[in-house]
């Protein structure tokens, strides 16, 4: 039976909808339309009065500057080897830590609040101390300094988001392998870990970004060898004024790493969520 | 195959809560042993501590005659059914079901093999490639059990298996798995909270209370013949009416007043009894050996006049409420035998099969 469809008025409430997310993605991507449009822009062009919404002469001058000249590229390398290393240790202790204090409930509940409690101190309390430590140790404008240095620090989040995730996760799965013929170490890897997937990629992109834009650490703790991309930042803003390309320019890059790791991370947590369903 | 002995057997957690107090019980090898009470009476604990998944406070616990307190759960050669099944959402059926014995490093053909035959023993072949996100839930509990016949080991555990499903499924694999023991014939140890799944499984009963054992045996020895008002009460359904009365007589002449009602017990078994006469006690007597009288009441059947409060048919029988001595009594009828609520009836009560208890004590006179 052929029925016409006719196609329904909008709702006023379907229009108050779509207008209230359009004008939330203006908000969101004017900022980094601009941004871009700026690395690209000629220097006479940055502060036009009207605004230039695209340049006639496109450049990938500021580009070069920022990498090169600048030593952004040397940034961005130490910052993709920090980051990278201090996440991965940072995941790895905070499994191993959460998994202790879900399970075996280590050291009551002192200990767990303990963990959190690190961050309670603001960074500038510690950063001193630090400085002087690693000098002792000739850890200053180290990779390894600075490593070592965001692996503690973003080791409590990344504890806490992990102790809530083994919380919930059901302990008999755990133990049917213990009967099956694992020991706790196996029953570990082989099943808490799969299972716990989702929750350490969370809890690593947390720790990976935390790291990616800290600035205030790799300020005092670095300085011509170790230096991060946060700090190259602060050449641009010089006596003679800002540089907003070369910063822009910069600025860009910086996001293409956390980008990719978006994109890589979804797949991930969307899976382990399909995972998760398997009770009843 | 193995028995399992335990003795002396307490479990204290940390807080305070005592779990098992004093347990000593002897599993017999190939028979199927259902721990059986109330949620919260220890019989889970007592099975954990049994897989060592509890550490015992107190006590020993032995498998096969060698003290197993100090061995590890692998090391244990148990295998257990949880609840939730507990199959590992990460794995295929058949990496489930071999998991446990690639742990213990056996060769990949070896592990097939025996995937395949405990697969094709529970009709699970064609589920192997999936996963448990996949299945039903009676295919899980399949899954579940194959992982523990895989192992072929010396006991099995069964924690509530069947509890997740529902009426009609849980009725077919409780069938599934008492002829899953009639094949395999091994030590099983099963625990559950349902009556019903304890009488038709189980080759003995230990039926728990608060921490320790109220009464242990066969089947229809804990049914004919309950030791203490809890047991009485606890097996069979509708469970058993209880109803505060007084003995009356003396020598062999003794009765039971409930009310207005008086119910004479039959001389066989009236010993012992005439030295509470006078006292109060409370009378006990099950739903089914309440019967509509047909003619002359045969030995031991006494009379009683009652009118029908409530009627639940069930289609075979009918389940009716009647007051006495205002307490409610469910006497299960034959389909027709009743009419309607409000309807006068001549019932005989089986004196033979009732019981009396000590209302101190709540132990059967």
């Amino acid at each position: 039976m052929a029925v016409a469809r006719r196609r329904r008025p909008l709702r006023p409430a379907t229009v108050a909808r779509i207008a209230f997310v359009g004008f939330w993605l203006l908000f969101l991507l004017i900022p980094l339309y601009w941004m871009f449009i700026t690395s690209i822009k000629p220097s006479s062009d940055y502060l036009a009065v009207p605004p230039i919404w695209f340049p006639d002469e496109p450049t990938l001058l500021h580009y070069t500057a920022a990498l090169y000249a600048y030593r952004g590229l040397d940034g961005l390398i130490n910052s993709l080897i920090i980051a990278t290393s201090a996440t991965i240790l940072s995941a790895f202790f905070g499994t191993l830590m959460a998994y202790s204090l879900a399970r075996f409930n280590t050291g009551g509940q002192h200990l767990s609040f303990w963990v959190l409690s690190q961050r309670f101190l603001p960074p500038i309390a510690v950063v001193l101390p630090i400085f002087l430590i690693y000098r002792v140790l000739r850890l200053n404008d180290t990779h390894a300094g600075l490593i070592i240095a965001y692996t503690v620090f973003t080791l409590p989040v990344s504890v806490w988001m992990m102790f809530a995730y083994f919380r919930q996760m059901p302990g008999s799965l755990e133990e049917a392998a213990l009967v099956d013929g694992c020991t706790r170490w196996q029953s570990f890897w082989r099943v808490a870990v799969p299972l716990a997937v989702p929750g350490i990629v969370a809890a690593a992109v947390f720790a990976f970004i935390a790291c990616w834009t800290e600035f205030f650490f790799a300020l005092i703790l670095t300085s011509r060898n170790a230096f991060t991309l946060p700090t190259v930042f602060r050449a641009f803003l010089g006596f003679q004024g800002a540089l907003y390309g070369e910063a822009s320019a910069l600025a860009i890059v910086s996001l293409v790493p956390s980008i990719a790791l978006g994109i890589l991370v979804q797949k991930h947590l969307v899976r382990g969520l399909t995972l998760g369903a398997v009770r009843g | 195959m193995a028995n399992v002995r335990i003795t002396g057997l307490h479990k204290r957690f940390p807080g305070g809560v005592v779990a098992v107090r004093g347990v000593d019980l002897d599993i017999p090898d190939k028979q199927f042993t259902v721990l059986v009470g109330p949620s919260g009476c220890g019989k889970s604990t007592l099975l954990r501590t049994i897989a060592g998944l509890e550490e015992a406070s107190e006590g020993t616990i032995e498998i096969g005659g060698e003290v197993v307190n100090d061995f590890r759960p692998r090391d244990r050669d148990v295998a257990m059914v949880f609840q939730d099944y507990a199959l590992y959402p990460h794995m295929s059926v058949a990496n489930n079901i071999g998991f446990g014995l690639k742990a213990r490093k056996m060769p990949k053909a070896e592990v097939d093999a025996r995937v395949a035959e405990a697969a094709r023993m529970l009709g699970i072949t064609p589920l192997l490639a999936r996963y448990p996100r996949q299945l039903s839930g009676g295919q899980r509990q399949r899954v579940a059990i194959g992982r523990a016949i895989v192992r072929s080991p010396r006991v099995f555990l069964f924690d509530e298996p069947l509890s997740n499903l529902d009426a009609q499924l849980r009725d077919e694999m409780r069938g599934e798995i008492k002829r899953l023991h009639q094949k395999i014939a091994t030590t099983m140890i099963y625990v559950t909270h349902d009556q019903i799944e304890a009488m038709t499984l189980a080759d003995k009963i230990v039926l728990m209370r608060d921490g320790v054992i109220e009464q242990q045996g066969a089947p229809l020895e804990l049914f004919e013949r309950p030791r203490t008002r809890f047991v009485a009460g606890f097996l069979g359904s509708p469970a058993m009416n209880f109803l505060r009365a007084t003995l009356e007589g003396s020598g062999q002449e003794l009765a039971v007043r409930c009310g207005e009602a008086v119910l004479r017990i039959p001389a066989a078994r009236a010993d012992g009894l005439a030295a509470r006469t006078g006292q109060e006690v409370v009378f006990g007597v099950r739903p089914e050996h309440i019967s509509r009288a047909h003619g002359p009441a045969r030995a031991g059947l006494v009379p009683l006049d009652v009118t029908i409060d409530l009627i639940q048919p069930t289609g075979s029988r009918t389940y009716a409420t009647f007051l006495l001595a205002g307490t409610e009594v469910m006497a299960e009828l034959q389909a027709h035998d009743v009419e309607g609520p409000g309807e006068r009836l001549q019932l005989h009560v089986d004196m033979n099969r009732a019981v009396l208890i000590d209302p101190e004590t709540e132990l059967v006179l």
